[in-house]
Parts: structure tokens; C-alpha cells; sequence
């Protein structure tokens, strides 16, 4: 409906803009003239060949826009130009398209192929560049082809042109609302992306298409979680605002028990200062005995991805984006438990450091915050002290803070604040002061007798509007103990004289009206000065004598009968109808007649009635029912799109919908460099999911025997293991300095996921090699879980296992799970193979790896043997079920889709290979899923990098439909990670791979005795040494799990030794 | 999210307009100059207002005001913050935001603005990116540019809008490699009549000028870190390595960039560097007042305090001032009332002192309040908090950067209230 208006808005808004122009040329044809000239003479520099003339043209245009004057009759010479081949023409061009398409639909489509074609260019920029302009163009005859686009482009494999995608979703929508449903669908797609940049691009397109589908988040919440502390800024806060409506609906309210408290007690808290008595810190301590209490009986426990996601965003407080630390500070006001919400207070108060706008806003959520929670902002009460210099926005809102937060023990310095605020030159500035000391008054029963000595002392300010203000707000705190301040009534009675402001006036006669009894002498004599200056007065005023009046007849009509009636008299011809009506009342009502009604009788009680107290509070109060830091919230109102923050549910929905498949992860980690698949992957992931989670599961289940609900657990902790993984990764991609930089947002991803499926493999293999280790595992992954911030075990453990490759502490974490991957190695692992090579052993031998335990190989075994149960035609399965030896990983080389059928994984067998010792053994599995046979297999080796050598494998000439064969080749790296770029052949198709090596492949093992080791170690001290000290888990101290570890990150053989708590192993690189 | 953006000078005309989604008339702004009005000073006019069918959202930096539109709900904050970013980008491009400079360079404006929003979503907002984008006008740059017809847009595609650290662009080169910091502290303190302190609080920032080769990757890291108590940092500053160690591991923008911003924790007392002597009064009869200000060193840590300077904003009655200083020069603006004095250097042996008298419009009553004085001072060489870099390490490259750290105080919002 927004898009409708805007529309309408936009059809005017131009046509008036048309009119200005048109209206020109009647009053004089000469500036017609010469502007219909001037345009024409655009017209020629745009037609003309050379690209200077059309680009001052263009420049000129461009600033004509700016200045938001019309230039849409140039529509025609300028679309002409938009497959200009100079660049900056051509983006000037695409400013004026974007700006009138809409006005000149017909000439715009004219512009449309140029973009279909950028569409299909190889450069990801200049693709994203197309589908930007091309989705910006509001004309409706093309949303099918923005349709297609924008599909085919969140399958890009550059994650910038899906970011593009993402932002052209809301476009579309807005443009033609029915596409809703294959937009939900392509948010689906994008939503499950894992690239940082597109993130915060998606939930934007999420949180203006379909908001209310909380449906498609649960399954991508963990990884939003993890990856939101690299998202750019903006992202970050959309992200952040989503998931506080999300985390609303999924959890339950951390502060049940309190709240349940709260709200029995809060209506006193605010309303009645005298029950604020009370010492605060023992309600707080009475409320915590309850609470804990009240806990015992029903124990809340925060669901973990809750926890997660206040652990997650609690970094990003110290961005320096005030927006970011605003929604994180919104976030833990509305789901934080109590104790922890603090954390907030000095994030937000050091926003008041900046520019004022942005003080503005956070005042304004401060002030909600501080009547929810005063504690959180005591400890910074001088912050919200006032400046002269501060604007008076922002002066009010600070006294507004500044008078939520004051009690018994603050108050006196508070007041004196207060008291240099009254001095202020700015005028509102002090009216509201004596308000807020007025609220001070009332909260605060122990300073109520100081404040209205105080305000009475105002009252003889020079400055009128501050003695009017004064008696307005003792108008409000006499009326809580009226019997007292007799004395400050009659002073007030006095000020009548004097005081001018008609709402001062007022509040005075009213007073003396209302408590005429204290003053009686007094009283009669105010209403015979009013009386004589009724005609001149305001009509509030005069209401208040009218009212005076009726008071007074009524308790001392001896005297003020004639007054009275006299006043009556005069009311009776004002010319305020509102006036001469009440008069007709209270005539009616007081006055004594013959048929007067039966109204007249309880007169008195009607006018002299007690009055409750008027209540001063805050003008925050109950403004915390919009989501802090909104629009909504700002202006107390709900602004269009504004989507309500939910209560809380009763009762947890279900959290295993949340739960992401390790399976999932383990088919796609296959997806090496090579072979990008964003788009196949979430289709057939659901059709996957199942049938891979059940071998796995029943299998586990039927070896450790453990129920449905141990089994979901163990999900659930692989799952948020794998969170906990990424932010270690995190932290480990930070040591690596060298690396981030060029390292792309893909194969981070990749490794991520190769982290988890190695440790889901090796929990399969553990999980079936004893029950006990399965246990054991499970225990220490739930123990991970509670203490996930803290260097976990298994990351000790295996980076023990991996000082042989790596002992650095620099990639330390980077170890953890998994041999490091396709990337350049870390210094001390070069240094490393120095060590070997000064070796200096001429008589290695070809051994093979002998640590590859019997145990695992024929575990893997029975898992073939369990998948096999399966459909293996479906080729992602593949790659567990023909791998050699289960210890042994393979990766995809080509995947089955862009292979037309044909896949090929690779493994590193650890074998040598006989016909070059420097290379390294590469063993290739063909699998031909197509229906037809392909022919000639075959490799060429293109674009080695220098030093690479490649023997190829012999040419397979004939691989029938759904055949697998298997081949070897041999590779020397040439001692580096740098992946070998291939050209794979068959009859008909070429395809490029890449085989990237991890380092742990790059080497060989060599068997020495216990003797020759130590000898050899003695030569190799110092500089060739490295020395790291590791603390083992208790299930980690047994030599079978560290060797295995070991083994499995790289090639190395053990040298047998006679004692048990000491493993060595050697290693020799292939290339001397 | 942000629907148009207009930028309107301070007398209220509107000199520029961008439209992201589909155009909104500019009459939108009626409602924003109605409200300014009402406001009289710029300052006071409130940053988000409510139209019938708009909101305005709006800021006023450098005598201009930028207003965006808003359809509908979004965080304030979020717009308000954008907008302070384009001011910052401009300000970088054109070394000053000002009506002039924006009219001068409209076409390289409405780029950047083209860039760093797409359908209202912030895109490119790091200053790295925009310039490879589009290349901020240089005099060189435009006289070559006249000769050859060549032109401002980056024939380069901006690459770091690919890369995972987007706010450094790739292959950086400079035959000097520099790395400077300043650490530059602020004393944000009210100080009572009596010369007792009201409040007082430190405030810092470190700006860094890194001009390296390549990817370094920078380690700072303090003798005393401990003091620091709020931070907010850059978005390349590592997050884990502060919380475990302690220290800034950074792959640094190019350039000119704010490094981290601090508060120092309120347990440690703040030196106040200076005292004021004052006496202000206004006589009650003959429409006159006098003004006597004397300013000494409290605490300045041996060091010297300069660019000693004295606001101070007269009560509207003051006419016109009759001054003499013994040191330094002072002025009073006859339409804003505001007295400055420019003292400079503080000298302990010879105090500085300004005195007179102030007359004022007669019969208007005297003014019930003194006005308060502000103070502006720096401190060469000193962070007054005492914090102290200890060391800068780099990483990830070969050569060998100058390295350079500069300390200096000043006064942050100091005032005397009198």
C-alpha cells in the first residue's frame, strides 16, 4: 500500500513539476525559448560521436536533476546512450533512466536488452551492476523479466551479485505486490546463504516482504547468529531487530518469576510516592528472595540459542555505529534476564558523546528504560547532567532521565542540579525543571516539605513564566496534604495581584476555591477583586471565578451571596458560550428556588467533593510497549510497517526447529573450490535430509543404544558445536593475519563445514568403535557446549595431535578439527619440512602408513555396508561410500550437475606413487550418472604453476552409464598448498578443476627406530625446534585417540618406542 | 527505508534533491520548515518529525540541514546515522561540507549518493570503496582532466566491496610506509561556582594516519589498558583479541581513520588542568554590570598549557562590553552576545586576567542568572588520563614502517558555571 501511495504521490508530484514548466512560456516566450534551446542544444552534444560532448551533456543533466528541475523531454537522446562504451557516461545515464523510466515507459523498455545482456557477463560487478539498474526501473511490463533476473542471479556464484539480488527482492515487490509468493521462495534461497554479505541483504528483503514467515529463520538462526559479528554495519542492524521479534516468539521470558512480581507491585511503586518509603534495596531483596523462591518451584533454564544470541551481539555494544549499539541495546532491554540487561547502560551512555540528533534518540530510549530499570543507569546519573550549550531538546529529555532516576539516596543532589537549571537563561528549559521538581516532590515523600519551600521561594521570581509554572505545580502537590501549607495559600492568594498567565491564575482561584475553609477571611476578598476584573480575564480564568464563586456560596454564602450572584450576572452575557453555560449550571445548581431540582441538594458535595491527587508521571511511561529504538517508539505512535513486538510464549515452542543436519553440511562440504553450487543445494537438501539422517542415526542407536531423546541431543550439540566452531574460527582466522586477506568468503565457508563433517565422521567412527567412547564423546561435546567460550577440549587435544604438522600457536585453533586446508601454510610448518629434509635419508622406505588402524578401516567398512542399504544412485552419497579406507577423506573434483553427469571425487590415498617418488599418489573416482556412456576420459594439465609437475592418469576409454571407475594420478605440489589446475577431458566436454592439497597430504612417512629418531632429533635443536605445551582432556590423555588424531591430519608414520607416554612420528616431504 | 534525501541550506532552500524509490515531491518539506521556524535555532529543531503520510528524519551539520524521507518504520537511529555518514564522506572528498562545495561537485555528490544507497539500504558506506568508485576531485586531477576529457569514475571495478575487509583496498603502495596515532583526549567537565568540580569525565579518541604498503596487520598495544573502560572500535579492530589480551590487532583502512574511541573509567580522578577566578555581577540600578576572570594552572602535569580560550554567551540585555586583558585579545559579537577571549599561552608567572565593565539596555531588569564560561585548552605531549602506547608491532609484511605516537589534552564540553 506504501508503493500505491508513493505511486500516486509521484504521478502528482511530477505532473505539478510539469505545470511549473508550462506555465512558464505564456508569460514569457523568450525563456521558453531559450530553455527549449538550451535543451536542443543537449540534445546535439548527446548525439554527437565524440564521449566528452556527451559527457558534459550528461553531467549537465545530471545536476539539473539534482537541483530537481525536469529534464524528461531529453528521455529520447539520452537512452540512446546507454550502451556507451565510456564508463562514466554510462553511469550518468542509468542516474537519469532510474530517475524517469517511470514517466516514459515505452522509451525505457528501449534500454531493457542492454541490461539483459549485462546480466550474462563474466564479471560479477558488471553483472550486479545490470540487475541493479535493471530492478530499479519501476516500469510493470518488465517484472517478469526482473522476475527471472533476480532467480537466476540469488544463484549466482558471486556472492555480490546475490547481495544484489537480495536488495532487488523489495523492488520487485514493491513494484507488483502479487509476485509475493515467488519472491518468499527466492528469500528462502538467499536466507540459507552463508556469505556475510548477503546476510544483512536478505533479512532487509525478509523484513519488507514477508515479515510474518518467522517460519523460514529457524533454520538458518545459528548461522545468522555466528556470522552477524561480520556483517557490515547496516546489516548487522536489521539482522539484530529481526531476531529480538524472533527470539520474542521462540523463547521463553528469562524474568517469569520477576515480572510475576512486578506487576503486583508496580502499581504502587509508580503511583504512590509514600509506599517508595520503603527502602528500595530491600524490595529488591524481598523480590529476590521470591523470585528464588518462586524458581525453585518451576526452574527456568535459557534455551541455549538464546543464550547464543545474547552472547553473540553482546560484542558488537562497542561498534561504532550508534545504530548497531542502539538495537543491541534493545535487544537485551527486551531479552536479556534481568541481571544481565547493565551491560547496556555504558554503551548507550557513551552515545551521548555524539552528535546531538543521535543524543536525542538515545535519550528518548533511555527515558523508557529508566522507569522499567532505574538501577541500570544510577551509576552514570552525572552523565545526563545538564549543559548551558546543550539544545533544549535535549536538555528536557536529560531532566526527564535525570527526574526517573532520582530517589531517597540521590535526590539532594539531584535537586541541587535543579536548582542552578532554574537560573537558566532558556525559559522552557526552567518550566520544565520546576515540572520535574514537582514529580521529584511527589515520588519522593521525604523531599516534598523541601521542594515546595523551594517553589514557593520561585514565586517570587522576576520572570513570570516562571511563578506561573511554580503555582501550577504547588497547585499540584497542595492537593496531596492541603491542611499544612494554609500559609503558602494565602501567599498564592496574594501573587493574584501580580501574576498575569492565565493558567497560574487559574490554578490560584481554584486553589482558594477548593480550600476555602483554611482561608476563610481571605477568600471572599479574592473573589470580589476577581469579580471586578471578570470582563478582562481569560476563559480559563473566568471558569475558575465562576467556580470560586459556587464554592464559596456554598460554605459562606453570608457573605458572597451578592458576589456571587453578581458574577453569575456577568458570566450570564459573555460571549463564551462555554462561559454563559456554566453560569446556567452552577445558577441551577447552588441558587435556591422554588422548583429547583433535586440536584440542588447535594450541591455541596458535588462542588466540595475530595479530589483524588493528580498523579505526576512520567510522559515515558508505558512507551516501552513499542520495540526500543523504533520509529514507533520515538513518536509514541505506530508508524507504518511497524511490526509488534510479541509477548512471550507460555510455553517453548518446539527448539529442534532449529536444529541444522550435519548431513546436510557433509554433502556439501564435497564442494570443494571447484565447483560452485548455490543453486542445487537447498532443493535437494531437503530431499536428502532424510534419507542420510537414518543410516547414520539408526546405526549410532543401534550400537550405543540410546533413546529418540539422547539422539536429538546429539544433534542438537553437533549443531550448536559447530556455532561454537565458527567463533572459534573467528578467532582463529584473526591469529592468521597473513591469510584473512585473501582468503574469500567461500572457502572460510567451505572449511567451516569440513570442520563440522570431519568431526561428524569421527563421531560415527568413535560412536561404533566402543559405546564408551561414544559416551564419552557425547559427554565432552555437551561439556562444549556449556563452555564453548572457553578453548574447548577437543581443540587442545588436537592440536597435540598435530605438532608434528603444526605446533605453532598462531594456527593452533586453525588445527582443531581438520588438516589445514588449501591455503598457504603456516611459517613453522615450512620450517618443519626443512627439519625433515636435513635429514638427509637416502633410505626411506615406500612404507605405508601402518597407524591407519585396522579397527577404523573395517568400522568405515560397515558404513559402506549401511549406506549401501540406501539408494547409492544418488551420486552425493558417493563419496563415503568409495573411499578407500574410511580414515581417509576425499573431496569433490566435480560434481555430477556441471559435470553433466559425470562426478569425480578425489582422495589422497597416502600411497606412494611408483612412478615419481616426489609426487603424491591422487587417487580419482569416476562415477558416470548420466544415462549415456562417456568416452575418453582423459587429463590435460593447463595453467601449473611453475615447479608443478602432473603425471596423468591412463586414459579410460569407455565408462558405461551409471559405472564407476577409478584411476590414479600423480601430482608433485612442488612442496606448496597452491591447488593444480586441471583440464578434465572426455569426448565430448572439457571441464576445469582444481586439486588443492592440504599440508598434512604434502608429506611422507619414513620409518625410523627409536634410536635413529632420537639421534636425528638431536641434530635438529634449536632453530629447527619447536616445543608447544598442551593441556590434554582427561578423554583425550589415552594414545590411541591422539595418535588417531594425528594420522588422520597428516601423512606421518609413529616410530615404535618403549614407553607409553611418548609418541613420535616422522616425516619425510616427497620432494628432497 | 530512506525513500528521498534533500539538503537544504540554513536560509531554507532546498539546493539538491535524490529520490531512491520513486520521486516524492519536495513540497514534503513544508512540514520540516514549519517546524523550523517554530524551533528559531537550527539546533533546536527536533530530528524526526511526523507528516501525514512521511516521516522526516533530519540533521544539521555544517549550516545545512539533510532530510531524509521515510515511508516507514525504520530504526532513527539507523537514518540518522546514515546521514552523519554522507556529511563524513563528503567532508572527506571535499575537505569541507558546505553548500558551495556540494553545488560545485553536484555530479560527484549525486554518484556517491547513487553508490552508497540502493533502494534506500546503505550499500557502500567505507570511504576505501567509494573511492575506488569514484575518485575524489583533486586541482591536478581537474586541469588534467580538462585537457583530456578523462573523467572522475574509476575505470577500475571497486574490488573491496568484494573482499571480506571492506574498508582497505588492494594493492596499496607507497615508497614512504608511516603509521601515526594520535591519542587525543577530551575533559568533559562542569565545574561549580565555588571552583568545586560538578562532574568530570575523559573522554578519548585514537586517530591514526596509516599509509602502508600491502596488508599489513598492525598489533598497538598500551602500558596501561586497564584505565580504559568504554570502547568502541573501528570495525576492523579483532573484538577477541581486546577482550582476552588487551591489545588492537588490526588490519588498518587507508589513510585517515578513527581508530577506537574511549572513556576512561570514572574511578580515577580527572585533573582539572586550570582554575577560574571570577566575579560577574550585574548591578541592580544604572544598567551596568562587571566582569572580572582570572585564570591560573591546577594540575597540568608540568606541561604547558595553550590555545587557552574563553566563551562565554552573554544574557540578551548585555549591550556592549569594556574590557581589558592583560594577555590575549578579546572580541564581543553584538548580535549572537557572545564574548570570546583569546588568551593563548598560559603563563604561571603572570596570570591572565580580563576586567571591566558590561552595560546593559537600560530599564531592562538585571538578569538572575550569570552566564557560564567555557573554556577551550589543549595540552601538548600529554594524555592527561596517562595512558600510554607501549608498543606497535606489524605483521604480514617485509619493510620497516615509521612509527609515531602524539599525545594531547583538551578540553572537551568544559564549563564554569558561574
Amino acid at each position: 500500500m506504501s508503493a500505491s501511495s508513493a505511486f500516486n504521490e509521484e504521478k502528482m508530484g511530477s505532473s505539478s513539476v510539469g505545470e511549473a514548466e508550462y506555465a512558464y512560456d505564456p508569460v514569457s516566450g523568450k525563456i521558453f525559448s531559450s530553455d527549449y534551446n538550451r535543451h536542443d542544444d543537449l540534445k546535439e552534444m548527446l548525439d554527437s560521436n565524440k564521449d566528452s560532448l556527451k559527457l558534459e551533456a550528461m553531467k549537465r543533466i545530471v545536476a539539473m536533476i539534482a537541483r530537481g528541475k525536469n529534464a524528461s523531454d531529453l528521455f529520447p537522446a539520452v537512452v540512446k546512450n546507454v550502451a556507451c562504451k565510456n564508463i562514466e557516461v554510462k553511469k550518468l545515464v542509468y542516474v537519469y533512466l532510474v530517475r524517469y523510466a517511470e514517466e516514459q515507459q515505452d522509451l525505457a523498455l528501449l534500454s531493457i536488452s542492454t541490461f539483459q545482456r549485462g546480466l550474462k557477463d563474466p564479471n560479477q560487478l558488471i553483472r550486479a551492476s545490470a540487475l541493479r539498474v535493471l530492478s530499479s526501473i519501476r516500469v510493470t511490463i518488465i517484472v517478469p523479466i526482473m522476475m527471472l533476473a533476480i532467480k537466476e542471479a540469488a544463484s549466482d556464484m558471486s556472492p555480490y551479485v546475490r547481495k544484489t539480488a537480495a536488495h532487488a527482492i523489495p523492488k520487485l515487490y514493491s513494484l507488483d505486490p502479487e509476485q509475493k509468493d515467488q519472491l518468499i521462495e527466492v528469500i528462502e534461497k538467499l536466507l540459507a546463504d552463508k556469505t556475510t554479505l548477503v546476510a544483512g541483504s536478505v533479512v532487509m528483503a525478509f523484513e519488507e516482504v514477508c515479515p510474518e514467515r518467522i517460519d523460514l529463520i529457524h533454520k538458518n538462526y545459528r548461522k545468522l547468529c555466528n556470522l552477524l559479528i561480520d556483517v557490515e554495519e547496516w546489516g548487522q542492524v536489521v539482522i539484530i531487530n529481526m531476531l529480538t521479534r524472533y527470539a520474542r516468539t521462540q523463547f521463553l521470558n528469562p524474568n517469569l518469576n520477576e515480572s510475576l512480581l512486578e506487576d503486583g507491585g508496580s502499581g504502587d511503586k509508580t503511583f504512590y510516592g509514600s509506599d517508595e518509603d520503603e527502602d528500595d534495596d530491600e524490595k529488591e531483596n524481598k523480590e529476590k528472595a521470591e523470585a528464588a523462591a518462586l524458581a525453585k518451584r518451576k526452574p527456568y533454564v535459557m534455551d541455549p540459542d538464546h543464550r547464543l544470541l545474547l552472547r553473540n551481539t553482546k560484542p558488537l555494544l562497542q561498534s561504532r555505529n550508534a545504530a548497531v549499539v542502539m538495537a543491541v541495546a534493545q535487544l537485551y532491554f527486551h531479552l536479556a534476564p534481568k541481571a544481565e540487561v547493565g551491560v547496556i547502560a555504558k554503551a548507550l551512555v557513551r552515545l551521548l558523546r555524539s552528535h546531538s540528533e543521535v543524543q536525542f534518540v538515545v535519550l528518548q530510549n533511555v527515558a523508557t528504560m529508566t522507569i522499567r530499570r532505574r538501577g541500570m543507569f544510577e551509576p552514570y546519573l552525572k552523565s545526563f547532567y545538564i549543559r548551558s550549550t546543550d539544545p533544549t531538546l535535549i536538555k528536557i529529555l536529560k531532566l526527564e532521565v535525570l527526574t526517573n532516576l532520582a530517589n531517597e539516596t540521590n535526590i539532594s543532589t539531584i535537586l541541587r542540579e535543579f536548582q542552578t537549571y532554574i537560573k537558566s537563561m532558556d525559559k522552557d528549559f526552567v518550566a520544565a525543571t520546576i515540572q520535574a521538581i514537582g514529580r521529584c516532590a511527589t515520588n519522593i515523600g521525604e523531599v516534598r516539605d523541601t521542594c515546595l519551600n523551594g517553589l514557593v521561594q520561585l514565586l517570587s521570581n522576576r520572570d513570570e513564566l516562571v511563578v506561573a509554572e511554580s503555582v501550577v505545580v504547588i497547585k499540584k502537590l497542595l492537593q496531596m496534604q492541603p491542611e499544612k501549607h494554609s500559609d503558602i495559600i494565602k501567599h498564592m492568594a496574594k501573587l493574584t495581584d501580580n501574576i498575569q498567565v492565565p493558567m497560574a491564575r487559574a490554578s490560584i482561584l481554584w486553589l482558594i476555591g477548593e480550600y476555602c475553609e483554611h482561608v476563610p477571611k481571605i477568600a471572599p476578598d479574592v473573589l470580589r477583586k476577581m469579580a471586578k476584573s471578570f470582563t478582562y480575564e481569560e476563559d480559563i480564568v473566568k471558569l475558575q471565578i465562576l467556580n470560586l464563586a459556587a464554592k464559596l456560596y456554598l460554605t459562606n454564602s453570608k457573605q458572597t451571596k451578592l458576589l456571587t450572584q453578581y458574577v453569575l450576572n456577568l458570566a450570564k452575557y459573555d460571549q463564551n458560550y462555554d462561559i454563559r453555560d456554566r453560569a446556567r449550571f452552577i445558577r441551577q445548581l447552588i441558587v435556591p428556588t422554588e422548583k429547583s431540582g433535586a440536584l440542588s441538594k447535594y450541591a455541596k458535595k458535588l462542588f466540595l467533593a475530595l479530589k483524588p491527587a493528580p498523579v505526576l508521571e512520567s510522559p515515558f511511561k508505558d512507551r516501552d510497549h513499542f520495540q526500543l529504538g523504533s520509529l514507533s517508539h520515538l513518536l509514541n505512535a505506530k508508524a507504518g510497517g511497524y511490526q509488534e513486538l510479541p509477548d512471550w510464549p507460555e510455553a517453548a515452542p518446539d527448539p529442534s526447529v532449529r536444529n541444522v543436519e550435519v548431513f546436510t553440511l557433509l554433502e556439501r562440504v564435497t564442494t570443494l573450490t571447484s565447483v560452485p553450487e548455490w543453486t542445487k543445494c537447498s532443493s535437494r537438501e531437503k530431499r536428502k535430509e532424510k534419507k542420510v539422517e537414518k543410516p547414520f542415526y539408526s546405526d549410532s542407536e543401534g550400537e550405543s543404544g540410546p533413546t529418540e531423546s539422547a539422539d536429538s541431543e546429539t544433534n542438537s550439540a553437533s549443531a550448536s558445536d559447530s556455532a561454537s566452531d565458527s567463533e572459534q574460527s573467528r578467532s582463529s582466522s584473526e591469529s592468521e593475519e597473513s591469510d584473512e586477506g585473501s582468503e574469500s568468503e567461500e572457502e572460510k565457508e567451505n572449511k567451516n563445514k569440513k570442520k563440522v563433517v570431519k568431526k561428524a565422521v569421527k563421531e560415527s567412527e568413535s560412536e561404533q568403535s566402543s559405546e564408551e567412547e561414544n559416551r564419552k564423546l557425547e559427554k565432552k561435546i555437551k561439556q562444549q557446549e556449556k563452555d564453548s567460550e572457553t578453548v574447548s577440549d577437543d581443540e587442545e587435544s588436537d592440536s597435540e595431535s598435530s605438532q608434528s604438522t603444526s605446533e605453532d600457536s598462531e594456527s593452533e585453533a586453525e588445527v582443531k578439527k581438520k588438516a589445514p586446508v588449501s591455503r598457504t601454510p603456516p611459517k613453522p610448518v615450512k620450517k618443519e619440512k626443512k627439519e625433515m629434509s636435513l635429514l638427509d635419508l637416502d633410505d626411506f622406505e615406500p612404507a605405508t602408513s601402518p597407524q591407519v588402524t585396522p579397527i577404523s578401516t573395517l568400522l568405515s567398512n560397515s558404513l559402506v555396508t549401511d549406506l549401501e542399504g540406501l539408494s547409492l544412485s544418488d551420486s552425493v552419497l558417493a563419496p563415503s561410500t568409495i573411499t578407500p579406507s574410511g580414515t581417509l577423506k576425499s573431496y569433490e573434483l566435480l560434481h555430477r550437475i556441471t559435470g553433466e553427469g559425470l562426478s569425480v571425487e578425489y582422495c589422497f590415498g597416502r600411497q606412494p606413487f611408483s612412478p615419481d617418488a616426489n609426487m603424491v599418489a591422487v587417487q580419482l573416482q569416476f562415477t558416470n550418472n548420466s544415462t549415456s556412456e562417456t568416452k575418453n576420459l582423459h587429463m590435460k594439465d593447463v595453467k601449473l604453476q611453475s615447479g608443478m609437475r602432473v603425471k596423468e592418469f591412463p586414459e579410460i576409454e569407455l565408462l558405461p552409464a551409471g559405472d564407476t571407475a577409478s584411476a590414479v594420478m600423480g601430482i608433485d605440489f612442488c612442496d606448496s598448498t597452491q591447488a593444480a589446475n586441471l583440464q578434465l577431458c572426455t569426448s565430448t566436454r572439457k571441464f576445469f578443476v582444481s586439486i588443492q592439497p592440504p599440508v598434512g597430504e604434502l608429506m611422507r612417512p619414513v620409518f625410523l627406530t627409536e634410536n635413529e629418531f632420537k639421534r636425528e632429533q638431536g641434530q635438529l635443536m634449536g632453530m629447527n625446534e619447536l616445543t608447544e605445551k598442551l593441556i590434554l582432556d582427561a578423554k583425550y590423555r589415552n594414545e590411541h585417540a591422539i595418535v588417531q588424531r594425528v594420522t588422520t591430519a597428516a601423512h606421518l608414520s609413529r616410530v615404535p618406542c618403549g614407553s607409553d607416554n611418548e609418541c613420535s612420528f616422522t616425516s619425510l616431504k616427497p620432494l628432497a | 527505508m530512506i525513500h528521498s534525501l534533500f539538503l537544504i541550506n540554513h536560509t531554507g532552500d532546498i539546493f539538491l534533491e535524490k529520490h531512491w524509490k520513486s520521486v516524492i515531491s519536495r513540497s514534503v518539506c513544508d512540514y520540516f520548515f514549519e517546524a523550523k521556524e517554530k524551533a528559531e535555532d537550527p539546533e533546536n529543531v527536533p530530528p524526526v518529525l511526523y507528516t501525514p503520510h512521511h516521516y522526516l528524519v533530519s540533521i544539521y551539520r555544517g549550516k545545512l540541514f539533510f532530510l531524509s524521507v521515510i515511508q516507514t518504520e525504520v530504526s532513527p537511529l539507523f537514518v540518522i546515522e546514515f546521514l552523519h555518514r554522507v556529511a563524513d564522506i563528503f567532508q572527506d572528498y571535499f575537505g569541507e561540507c558546505s553548500e558551495a562545495v556540494i553545488k560545485d561537485n553536484v555530479v560527484i555528490v549525486y554518484a556517491l549518493l547513487e553508490e552508497m544507497l540502493d533502494n534506500g539500504f546503505p550499500l557502500a558506506t567505507e570511504s576505501n570503496v567509494l573511492k575506488e568508485m569514484i575518485r575524489p576531485p583533486t586541482i591536478l586531477r581537474s586541469v588534467v582532466n580538462t585537457l583530456t576529457g578523462g573523467s572522475n569514475v574509476g575505470d577500475t571495478l571497486p574490488a573491496g566491496q568484494l573482499s571480506n575487509i571492506p574498508w582497505r583496498r588492494a594493492g596499496v603502495k607507497y615508497t614512504n610506509n608511516e603509521a601515526y596515532f594520535d591519542v587525543i583526549e577530551e575533559i568533559d567537565a562542569i565545574v561549580d561556582k565555588s571552583g568545586t568540580t560538578v562532574f568530570a569525565e575523559i573522554q578519548g579518541v585514537i586517530e591514526a594516519c596509516v599509509r602502508l604498503t600491502g596488508m599489513p596487520d598492525l598489533t598497538l598495544s598500551f602500558m596501561n589498558p586497564r584505565l580504559l573502560d568504554d570502547v568502541s572500535f573501528h570495525p576492523c579492530v579483532r573484538f577477541k583479541r581486546w577482550e582476552s589480551e588487551r591489545v588492537l590487532s588490526f588490519i588498518p583502512p587507508d589513510g585517515n581513520f578513527r581508530l577506537m574511541s574511549y572513556h576512561v573509567s570514572s574511578q580515577n580522578l580527572v585533573a582539572i588542568p586550570v582554575y577560574v577566578k571570577q566575579n560577574i555581577s550585574f548591578l541592580e540600578t544604572g544598567a551596568c554590570g562587571r566582569l572580572d576572570i582570572t585564570i591560573g594552572p591546577k594540575q597540568t602535569m608540568g606541561k604547558m598549557v595553550e590555545g587557552l580560550k574563553v566563551t562565554i554567551h552573554m544574557p540578551k540585555m548585555v549591550l556592549s562590553v569594556n574590557l581589558t586583558a592583560t594577555q590575549g585579545t578579546h572580541t564581543y559579537d553584538l548580535t549572537a552576545k557572545v564574548l570570546v577571549w583569546d588568551v593563548g599561552k598560559l603563563n604561571p608567572q603572570k596570570l591572565p586576567n580580563l576586567r571591566g565593565s558590561l552595560s546593559m539596555q537600560s530599564g531592562a531588569p538585571k538578569p538572575e542568572d550569570n552566564p557560564s564560561i567555557n573554556m577551550d585548552l589543549k595540552i601538548q605531549q600529554l594524555a592527561i588520563s596517562g595512558l600510554k602506547v607501549s608498543r606497535l608491532d606489524m605483521h604480514g609484511e617485509k619493510y620497516k614502517p615509521f612509527k609515531g605516537v602524539k599525545y594531547l589534552t583538551k578540553a572537551g564540553k568544559f564549563q564554569v558555571r558561574t
